[in-house]
């Protein structure tokens, strides 16, 4: 089975829109054959909407988020509005699809299948709801996933809730779902070993990619 | 009379089991000059959103799906006159 080589790229505490920059930046590189990114990093608090937002999914004031430091961006990922926050790891993998079939859908569900055995190494059992996209512990969300895809590169990515301050999710409808959002720390009611963490989710991705790392 | 050719530019293949999409936005829009590769159009499918790119160089004559329309897989996005 062929291997396709990947960075791995850890931008610690980033805002939003500067990572967005550096994920459009390689998503022209990787579609020029630049190896493939595994990118983590977290953001200060920030809610963004995606596509598919409908503007009743956000349940407070914009200027009183804003007053408050949190921003509201609209953003070129499929899916609704979402909170970003330190605690939460989130995940861009700007890969080329060409080497997984051109299929944007089951790119989302091999995304879901590494969320999904990551937690399997924290014990954790943790499922696809079918039509909402996702990844699901004991009915509670706790990885949220929205993509864009050009010239079949993906960007944007995952956003699975570490340590977050779940508190902060009840400015809006995630994803214009009713639905309570949970976390690793949460579910474990302990502190989580982000070297694991990292390490697990860099194996996971592997495996379910055909990476070879370098 | 115009002896250029006329292309459809159809909604490609997004992955088995995509049967329709939705036009989030045209990029460009009619009378504007597009050249191979441009993207056109942001389309959008479960958590996924997609540029579609011309195949061909030319004049985008005519948009036949319009923004927040829904589209099948193969579907007349719009008709592109080769330059």
């Amino acid at each position: 089975m062929t291997n396709y080589l990947c960075q791995f790229l850890d931008w610690g505490l980033i805002s939003y829109q500067d990572a967005y920059q550096r994920q459009k930046e390689l998503v022209d590189k990787v579609s020029r054959n630049d190896p493939q990114k595994l990118i983590v990093c977290e953001h200060p608090a920030v809610l963004t909407c995606g596509r598919t937002s409908k503007p009743g999914n956000l349940l407070v004031n914009e200027e009183i988020l804003k007053s408050r430091g949190i921003e509201v961006l609209r953003v070129d990922r499929g899916g609704d509005i979402t909170l970003h926050s330190p605690g939460q790891m989130v995940i861009y993998p700007i890969f080329d699809l060409n080497f997984y079939g051109r299929d944007l859908h089951v790119f989302l569900r091999k995304l879901e299948q590494v969320v999904i055995d990551l937690l399997s190494d924290f014990d954790i059992v943790a499922i696809r709801i079918p039509g909402k996209t996702g990844v699901w512990v004991g009915g509670k969300k706790i990885a949220s996933i929205g993509i864009g895809v050009r010239k079949w590169v993906s960007f944007h990515g995952v956003g699975l809730n570490i340590d977050t301050e779940l508190s902060l999710f009840s400015v809006m409808r995630p994803c214009g779902l009713d639905v309570e959002m949970t976390s690793l720390a949460r579910i474990k009611a302990t502190s989580i070993d982000k070297i694991k963490l990292v390490s697990r989710l860099k194996e996971n991705f592997r495996r379910e990619f055909n990476l070879t790392f370098g | 009379m115009s002896k250029h050719t006329l292309y459809e530019l159809k909604l490609p293949s997004l992955g088995e089991g995509i049967k329709s999409a939705t036009v989030v936005e045209w990029l460009v829009k009619e009378g504007d000059m597009v050249q191979v590769d441009d993207d056109l159009l942001e389309i959008a499918t479960d958590k996924a959103t997609f540029n579609v790119p011309s195949e061909h160089k030319g004049q985008l004559k005519k948009i036949a799906v319009k923004a927040g329309e829904d589209i099948v897989i193969g579907g007349k996005l719009a008709i592109i006159e080769e330059a």
